[in-house]
């Protein structure tokens, strides 16, 4: 083992993990937009409503993240449509937007199925007295279904984040520079492919490391009255 | 049904291999995680430790990256480790020996996790009585904990599975023929990205799906004589 080597190789790294920290970020804003009209169409109870989310999740779900990201960036310009599009090739011909767009489309099936989940845990009594003191159904969902399940998927969309933070190194494969891709780049030059692939794990597990404990902090925040009282009694729900 | 041009049987071909890869993946993850969950609850702290390292670290780090660090990097460690011992010559992991283990370390991971939950939410009366009629560690484990922990077990480790199972896509990068690879292979031949890229995509939906039954199965049976417990 060279530590010379791997702190020689530690300023592309970080140039690499920079790349990899937009493209999970950017695609994570974009699949969390997506994923609240997909997940709140999913737990409709009629069939004619969930039947497209339920295959839009299906297909996102059932195959690899590769197979994805192949087709959006290598798959879609098969089309002469796309190729003599002047809004579409641009976008579609650059690497960086193409790994956001697959990025988004394949978290915002797993995120609608989360919050899914959620919207079903929400307790029917809150909605019931939402609807007894008239509000409408499209307000009770803003304002009620929607904060609750916020709140209830909220641990398992930080297990997602950290799984889209290791899908993301899938970026490398369509040329781009992230940290994995850097590591590969770096390698070909010092032909130290230990060395380099464990610094640039570590520097996935230090970025792991922050958002677990940022995604804590924020559980933290929102689950205050579930904390025992300064006066002794411990909090509870308030149910209906 | 788009053309082909012929590419069908590679593909098959292809989705042979995936097949291959996943089941031995499958076997050696399931032999590291029951390790991994032995070690957890081990007497001896230094155990311990290690074995929550490993589940932390391969939790933390991507799986092309572990892919990777296995093909290129155990080799070179392997190289440097037989060097006093006098073998200089070059040693070279095969993409599929690569492939599987690299695939078993991360499943075995997270199994290790769903293992020792599972262990845990057997009632420690039922080892006990087992110990008060005479039976020995080793006999306890496989007759009465490891029985009662796999029925537990079974829907995590079949998430696991379907995730493993996608994860062998990312073995097409270091070269081994799966149905990626092959895809890729068509790709360059007939210049039809989508096409081939989007029958990969049905291939690997139709393992979900016969995966997904797999495991219903596997659960009803495991399930079975235990009144009101259904398979998800």
């Amino acid at each position: 083992m060279n530590v010379d080597v791997m702190i020689a190789a530690l300023p592309k790294l970080l140039e690499g993990a920079w790349l990899t920290l937009q493209l999970l970020f950017i695609s994570g804003f974009f699949g969390l937009l997506l994923a609240i009209p997909l997940g709140i169409a999913r737990a409709s109870r009629s069939i004619a409503v969930k039947a497209l989310p339920f295959a839009y999740i299906f297909f996102f779900r059932g195959t690899p993240l590769l197979v994805q990201l192949f087709l959006v960036y290598y798959g879609l310009s098969q089309f002469e449509f796309v190729r003599e599009s002047p809004i579409l090739w641009p976008v579609l011909s650059d690497p960086y937007w193409c790994a956001i767009i697959t990025f988004a489309l394949h978290t915002g099936a797993y995120i609608a199925e989360i919050l899914r989940g959620a919207i079903q845990a929400v307790p029917h009594g809150e909605v019931e007295a939402a609807r007894a003191l008239g509000m409408s159904r499209a307000t009770t969902t803003l304002r009620i279904v929607l904060p609750r399940a916020a709140r209830i998927g909220l641990p398992a969309y930080g297990n997602e984040l950290i799984l889209m933070l290791k899908g993301s190194a899938l970026a490398s494969t369509i040329t781009l520079l992230d940290l994995t891709g850097m590591a590969r780049t770096v390698i070909a030059r010092n032909y130290m492919p230990l060395e380099t692939f464990l610094m640039a794990g570590l520097i996935y597990m230090i970025i792991t490391f922050v958002l677990v404990r940022a995604l804590r902090f924020i559980e933290h925040r929102v689950s205050a009255h579930m904390r025992a009282r300064p006066g002794g009694a411990v909090g509870v729900e308030p149910t209906g | 049904m788009p053309d082909l041009h012929g590419f069908a049987d590679q593909l098959l071909l292809g989705l042979w291999m995936t097949v291959r890869l996943a089941l031995s993946a499958l076997g050696i993850g399931l032999v590291l995680g029951l390790a991994g969950a032995a070690a957890m609850s081990a007497p001896l702290a230094p155990i311990r430790w290690i074995a929550h390292a490993y589940t932390t670290i391969i939790r933390g780090i991507p799986e092309l990256l572990v892919v990777l660090l296995i093909y290129f990097g155990a080799s070179v460690a392997l190289m440097a480790m037989l060097r006093p011992f006098g073998y200089t010559d070059y040693i070279e992991l095969s993409p599929f020996v690569a492939g599987s283990v690299a695939l078993a370390l991360t499943f075995g991971g997270y199994a290790s996790e769903v293992f020792r939950g599972a262990f845990q939410a057997v009632p420690p009366g039922q080892s006990e009585a087992a110990r008060a009629l005479g039976m020995g560690r080793v006999a306890i484990f496989f007759r009465i904990v490891l029985p009662q922990g796999w029925r537990i077990a079974l829907p995590g480790l079949g998430n696991l599975f379907l995730v493993l199972m996608k994860d062998t896509a990312l073995v097409s990068v270091i070269g081994l023929e799966e149905i990626m690879r092959k895809a890729q292979f068509a790709v360059g031949a007939t210049k039809e990205p989508f096409t081939f890229y989007l029958a990969a995509a049905v291939l690997y939906l139709g393992l979900t799906i016969v995966s997904m039954a797999a495991l219903a199965w596997l659960e009803r049976r495991a399930n079975r004589g235990m009144p009101g417990v259904k398979a998800s």
